[in-house]
């Protein structure tokens, strides 16, 4: 298999798993501002988003007010903004175009569709359909993408590399989606474990579909100390960083075993693993969950430049 | 359904002689498109356009507006060759293929013939197709042009003529592949009442006549790596190019995919580097190689001529073989037969007027309005004048290029064109068309039966290139 397919098997994937996460993050951001109180100012609840979505920066440099159509706009449709849900988009299916050999006709068509329908949204459209609708749009079609793929994909090394840029990015995904929570400034102490505080750790919950699932496993109020413990360390939880790591260790371990290779990316991604198997959640909390957020962001970063180099994607 | 129209004028109607009786050939297809009633051909159209969209058949045009990714027309009356006149015809396919190699491994060791007197020089060196570089280069078997197209047009019962060759890298085959499959889907019981040799076998064909010729220093000779290269998705025909690897079952390449270590040939695999033996390349020379051609060129492999040359690597077709389909040199390649294989043509050529001779000049220019002009060097059905087609202005201005450039035409007769039964507006009519079968050549030569008709959509028209609004039918050659 050519380095170059496995490069573009990894990034449509990934692009379209971003898209996804973007829209999920616009999803909690949202959902947040629906229960801010006056205390909060357009500002802070929107500026979080930017800075999770690593956008902070070059937002500011187009001059543009932080506010909820801006930041929407400049995070779902921006085209000037490569890492927007247009954008993201557009790279899967790029990707997917410059490989349609490697891909099933019925994957090719999904991107294509999605793209399709993407390049006729702007802000006055997802306004009328609903935002949340909008978002639900991407989750849908990143859901379909992704079950398309599993459903008709040969078991072999491609496979293998769509879904090593899926598990890569949503880990990614997640431990910044959990950090929106520490970005979010409280007006006081006095309001954590308040109504407004239980709203948003609600809002998180949701934007990650894992509201019942703590329902269920916790049957007991949202409180923090559970929710971070339900997306870092919770191995049945499909989006959890250890759910990703899981998946990540046993991709790289069989494209080793296929081709008879030592990889640094497996090594990696075996070593976040162990950890999150050993971790608890007090033991993290004592460190600080923002700063145990960042280390992985970090590692992440790590990760997918070894695999660049394991696999010859870097020429 | 019936005609709507008589053949044209007196063009050879390879359904219906002149008294109207329909060939033997065709009777199974007359009799089924007289069945067929209107509303089912216009629903199976539909069906066919769907069903090549889907499979992303398409070519691309660009610099023309409008959507670049194009359908070829495809007509659902497919065009029919008896078996007799296919063996007389692959006959003169194969030795005319054998005399191109021959003249190829000429010019560039010895030019015998040049030297014979069988061809001027000038024509040979001072082409512009003409690779110096190659001179003294052996390769393996001798082989120069390993796919070869040539294009072939009837004008009667018997005769038919070559008017062209394509020795550097004809395109195509994979609309004889799709009509094929897109004919057997939408009618398949035409298969049953109809005995019509098949063609599927063409990539098994084809990757065992490139393994059949690995390179001088090959690892492992029985089962040397064959790869396809491209120019990238913005080729006109990348689809082909997708279609041909994923049929052969090897890796489709980019210039990017590969680097030369040591006078060798890789591809970056995820399983680390990866020798290739054998490049089917689907670009031209100028861009193999930044090194050793065009300097520019973003789409090649440095190192990779030098590496060809050491026999390290082969490349079908090999560099240097466009001096041999040249339209310059077309008028002697009936020469080239007897000179190297001692045979008279068994496939003669259209009779041409070499503009750079002073005769056919002044002869050319005096019947302007009755020939077709072509330029030596063009292809695509771009840059010529049919004559009877043309207005006089556009003559005048034809005359004018000439008069400048006298070397770089050549002319013909207008031909005649046979006709075939083909869906139009209005019904079905006669419409003209030429046939390129395609002959691959490695230890042996090997051509499927059939190739790829061309139909001419307008009517009158003789131009039947793609990008000149040319269509598409099915070829069949029925078992004797």
């Amino acid at each position: 298999m050519l380095s170059r397919a496995a490069d573009s098997l990894y990034w449509m994937s990934r692009y379209m798993e971003r898209a996804e996460n973007t829209a999920r993050l616009l999803d909690v951001s949202y959902r947040m501002s629906l229960t801010a109180t006056d205390a909060y100012s357009q500002q802070t609840q929107w500026e979080p988003a930017l800075v999770v979505a690593g956008c902070e920066a070059p937002f500011k440099e187009t001059g543009k007010k932080i506010d909820a159509r801006n930041v929407i706009e400049y995070l779902a449709l921006a085209a000037d903004n490569p890492s927007s849900i247009r954008s993201a988009l557009w790279m899967a299916r790029e990707n997917a175009r410059a490989m349609r050999t490697q891909i099933t006709t019925e994957m090719w068509e999904a991107l294509n569709a999605t793209w399709l329908e993407m390049r006729a949204f702007d802000y006055a459209k997802i306004e009328a359909m609903g935002l949340r609708a909008f978002f639900d749009w991407v989750k849908e079609r990143s859901h379909l993408f992704r079950g398309v793929g599993y459903g008709t994909m040969t078991r072999d090394a491609a496979y293998r590399f769509v879904r090593v840029g899926t598990f890569l990015e949503r880990a990614d995904a997640t431990a910044r989606l959990l950090d929106v929570k520490y970005h979010v400034l409280l007006p006081s102490t006095r309001d954590v474990g308040g109504a407004v505080d239980y709203y948003q750790w609600g809002a998180l919950l949701r934007s990650v579909s894992a509201f019942q699932a703590y329902r269920r496993l916790y049957r007991d109020a949202i409180v923090p100390r559970r929710v971070a413990e339900l997306l870092v360390l919770r191995e049945d939880m499909p989006r959890s960083l250890r759910s990703c790591f899981r998946e990540l260790t046993r991709l790289l371990d069989e494209l080793r075993e296929m081709f008879g290779r030592d990889y640094v990316s497996a090594r990696l991604a075996d070593q976040m693993y162990n950890r999150l198997r050993f971790e608890t959640i007090d033991n993290i909390n004592k460190q600080g969950l923002h700063e145990f957020l960042t280390e992985v962001v970090e590692n992440n970063a790590e990760i997918g430049k070894a695999i660049a180099k394991d696999f010859g994607l870097d020429f | 359904m019936r005609q709507t129209q008589s053949s044209a004028g007196a063009a050879f109607d390879e359904m219906s002689a002149a008294d109207g009786a329909v060939r033997a050939a065709y009777a199974e297809l007359a009799g089924w498109l007289e069945r067929m009633p209107a509303s089912q051909t216009d629903a199976k159209r539909r069906e066919a356009d769907l069903l090549f969209r889907r499979l992303g058949i398409t070519f691309a045009v660009y610099g023309e507006g409008g959507d670049p990714e194009r359908l070829i027309p495809f007509d659902l009356i497919p065009r029919v060759i008896t078996g007799r006149e296919w063996e007389a015809l692959s006959e003169g396919l194969v030795q005319r293929v054998r005399a191109l190699n021959a003249f190829l491994y000429d010019v560039y060791h010895g030019m015998n013939i040049v030297r014979a007197g069988k061809i001027p020089k000038d024509l040979v060196v001072a082409n512009s197709q003409y690779r110096p570089e190659m001179i003294g280069v052996a390769l393996p078997g001798n082989v120069y042009t390993h796919i070869a197209g040539i294009d072939v047009v009837r004008v009667s019962e018997n005769q038919f003529y070559v008017l062209e060759d394509n020795a550097r890298t004809p395109s195509g085959v994979s609309y004889m592949l799709e009509n094929r499959e897109a004919m057997m889907r939408l009618f398949p019981e035409l298969f049953s009442a109809n005995r019509v040799r098949p063609v599927g076998h063409y990539p098994d064909e084809l990757l065992k006549s490139l393994r059949s010729l690995p390179p001088e220093n090959c690892l492992n000779k029985d089962e040397p790596t064959v790869v396809v290269m491209t120019p990238g998705a913005y080729n006109s025909a990348y689809f082909e190019h997708v279609f041909l690897a994923e049929q052969m079952g090897v890796e489709l390449v980019e210039g990017q995919d590969m680097f030369v270590d040591d006078g060798f040939v890789y591809m970056r695999t995820v399983a680390g580097p990866k020798r290739v033996d054998t490049i089917y390349r689907r670009l031209d020379d100028a861009f193999i190689d930044p090194a050793a051609f065009n300097p520019e060129s973003v789409l090649g492999v440095r190192g990779l001529f030098d590496a060809y040359r050491r026999g390290n690597v082969n490349l079908a077709n090999a560099v240097g073989t466009g001096v041999a389909d040249d339209k310059s040199v077309y008028p002697y390649v009936p020469e080239m037969v007897r000179f190297y294989l001692g045979e008279e043509p068994k496939l003669a050529n259209v009779p041409t007027y070499t503009l750079r001779n002073k005769d056919d000049l002044k002869y050319a220019l005096e019947h302007l309005p009755e020939l077709v002009v072509k330029e030596v060097h063009g292809s695509g059905g771009y840059g010529m004048l049919v004559g009877p087609k043309s207005t006089k202005a556009e003559i005048e201005d034809f005359r004018q290029r000439i008069l400048a450039n006298p070397d770089n035409y050549i002319a013909q007769p207008t031909l005649a064109l046979s006709t075939c039964p083909t869906f139009v507006d209005e019904g079905v009519a006669p419409r003209h068309v030429d046939l390129r079968p395609y002959l691959l050549v490695g230890k042996d030569v090997k051509l499927v039966p059939g190739g790829l008709t061309r139909v001419a959509l307008r009517a009158g028209s003789l131009v039947v290139n793609s990008s000149q609004g040319g269509g598409t039918k099915d070829t069949w050659v029925l078992e004797e």
